[in-house]
């Protein structure tokens, strides 16, 4: 065979299904997504149905004077819709944020709190309430505490030169998340168990329950931000993933484009984590899925995962606050749906999810 | 005379208080395939990785068309220099054709997505190399030549002037290794790409090289036609064991055999 003699020809680029697949699937999705926030602003101990929706719906957008009693109004506008739009804020920033580090760090099975966010985070908060703060300080301390631990992290990697920098940042990440870990427990040691310990305790399994609507001025835009990068660099972090000898030898400059992705990926845990508490295993498995369904290439797995995050997440909390008589604590249904799916990618991944 | 495609000019390599070649001088012409062989650990790869830039030299100059690369950004470095490294292509599970489209990233900005040039170029180095048929497959599911074709064609979408590849036919079969060799071979010869590729079958010299360097105890041992430098004084100084370098018939090409097995 001689190689030049090859004849050349057009190359259908994807897979037969995907070229179809990936704009069914953006499509599917986003229609789930939208069922799930219609199930979710109609359900709860206020019942709306969905015909009352609509015309409140309507009513909004002609200026008519609205149909709905004002309780009911109140409801949707001051209570439903502020926590449905924080739960598919915080799912997707989750799902985005972990998407980003897995291709980062070149490994599938990575998650927001890989560098030690989520625990600088929580740290953060618990302070907050150890101290009595108001709740938009808790809130401000839990984001100075993600990107605290961030740029800790960051800090020890840089200082420790001369060996594979990513391994370095994340067993950086693994050590601080300990070491801000041992801190929480510390003060939930000393904390008043009848008034402080609940609240950490209710905060650190993470919820939407105190959700109002100015948590999302500060949820949203963080969000926004942080995702802006990640899709201007999409096809860069793609390239990423083939480490960081092989990307630099493609022409990427690797050392910026890590400082600009891990900001923007961290600033986005932190948004969620400081609105919701911790929140385990969105930022996990559903980038995870996401790849699956559409492949490792950014531009496409970035929209399907914030699609699938906001609409898990969403899904989930209203679960949460629907299912019994007292809410369950976000973090451990996220943790119960998360686990069996993960032992199923731990099972039989070698063949679907790995490669 | 016009400056070489590429000069090392008295390089040492090697990492912080580490050097692991010192005085390594030798150029490479446009079009001219130089395998470099030399024992495990001897630095071959190390060597490559200066070359390319990924790690500094430690002393010494490289030219490129007789101009100093120190300093160039690596967008600049990529886009003269392709590199198949010996494990690359990461583990996720891109397809073939997005894999080699990743070779026209120092082409576009950092926020550009590929354009229709790139795209084509990606499917020419494809067709070249001979797998426009594994283009939709997943890289990570693809055999071990395959993929190191399809690494090959990564660097020729990148359109390169200097083509550098670590052990390029470490573990691929027998098939296979013809086959990668012959692409090179071709490439050079048609496109006046320089090559600089590393081996541990002296006889692949003879397959694929116009030139043949010796690396032995940190320095150049030897430098030449694939027929003066692969004696058996040579490989014996390299690699410590006997061997015969025997011709094949009327060819240019030899074997090399252990005297062990001769007797």
């Amino acid at each position: 065979m001689t190689p030049s003699s090859t004849v050349f020809s057009p190359i259908r680029r994807r897979e037969p299904s995907s070229a179809f697949g990936y704009r069914a699937i953006v499509i599917g999705a986003a229609l789930a997504l939208l069922l799930i926030v219609v199930v979710a602003v109609a359900l709860g101990p206020y019942q709306l149905s969905a015909r009352d929706l609509f015309a409140f719906l309507v009513a909004k957008a002609t200026g008519a004077a609205s149909p709905l009693p004002p309780p009911a109004e109140t409801v949707i506008l001051q209570i439903r819709l502020p926590r449905v739009l924080a739960a598919t804020g915080v799912g997707a920033a989750l799902a985005a944020s972990g998407a980003a580090y897995q291709s980062m760090f070149r490994n599938p099975l990575v998650s927001p709190d890989i560098l030690g966010v989520s625990a600088g985070a929580a740290f953060g908060a618990v302070v907050g309430i150890f101290l009595s703060l108001p709740v938009l300080a808790i809130e401000a301390a839990s984001f100075a505490g993600g990107l605290a631990a961030v740029v800790i992290v960051y800090g020890i990697a840089t200082a420790i030169r001369g060996r594979d920098a990513v391994l370095v940042l994340v067993l950086a990440g693994v050590v601080i998340g300990a070491l801000f870990g041992a801190g929480v427990g510390l003060l939930k040691y000393l904390a008043d168990p009848y008034n402080q310990l609940p609240a950490i305790t209710f905060w650190l399994l993470g919820s939407l329950a105190a959700t109002n609507p100015a948590d999302l001025t500060s949820l949203l835009p963080a969000v926004a931000i942080g995702l802006v990068p990640l899709a201007l660099l999409r096809w860069r972090i793609d390239v990423m993933t083939l480490g960081d000898e092989e990307a630099t030898a493609l022409g990427a400059d690797t050392r910026k484009l890590r400082i600009v992705v891990i900001a923007a990926a961290t600033l986005m845990t932190s948004a969620a984590v400081a609105a919701s508490g911790i929140i385990g295993w969105v930022g996990l498995v559903v980038p995870h899925l996401a790849r699956l369904t559409v492949g490792p290439a950014f531009t496409r797995l970035l929209p399907v995962s914030i699609l699938f995050g906001g609409g898990y997440l969403l899904a989930v909390d209203t679960v949460a606050r629907t299912l019994g008589t007292v809410e369950l604590p976000l973090g451990v249904l996220t943790a119960a749906l998360g686990t069996p799916v993960f032992l199923w990618l731990l099972a039989f991944g070698r063949r679907t999810a790995w490669s | 005379m016009s400056a070489p495609r590429l000069a090392v000019e008295d390089l040492s390599y090697g990492y912080p208080g580490h050097i692991v070649g010192h005085g390594i001088s030798f150029t490479v012409g446009a079009g001219e395939v130089l395998c470099v062989l030399g024992r495990n650990g001897e630095g071959k790869s190390t060597l490559f990785k200066t070359i390319l830039g990924l790690l500094s030299p430690r002393a010494g100059a490289l030219r490129v068309d007789g101009e100093p690369i120190a300093g160039w950004s690596p967008r600049r470095r990529a886009l003269v220099f392709g590199y198949v490294p010996q494990n690359g292509g990461g583990t996720f599970p891109f397809t073939v054709a997005e894999l080699v489209l990743m070779g026209r990233t120092a082409h576009r900005g950092p926020f550009a997505g590929p354009s229709a040039a790139d795209r084509q170029a990606a499917d020419e180095a494809i067709a070249v190399l001979g797998i426009s048929h594994l283009a939709t497959r997943e890289w990570v599911r693809v055999s071990g030549g395959e993929r190191q074709l399809a690494l090959v064609a990564r660097a020729l979408a990148q359109e390169p002037r200097i083509l550098v590849l670590d052990e390029p036919t470490a573990s691929l079969d027998f098939g296979n290794q013809v086959r990668v060799l012959d692409a090179i071979r071709s490439l050079a010869e048609t496109r006046a790409l320089s090559v600089l590729l590393s081996t541990h079958h002296p006889e692949q010299a003879f397959a694929c090289a116009d030139r043949v360097a010796v690396l032995s105890g940190g320095e150049l041992l030897r430098i030449g036609a694939p027929g003066e430098v692969v004696t058996a004084e040579t490989l014996r100084a390299c690699y410590s064991v006997d061997v015969a370098v025997l011709p094949v018939a009327d060819s240019q090409y030899h074997v090399c055999v252990p005297q062990a097995y001769l007797s």
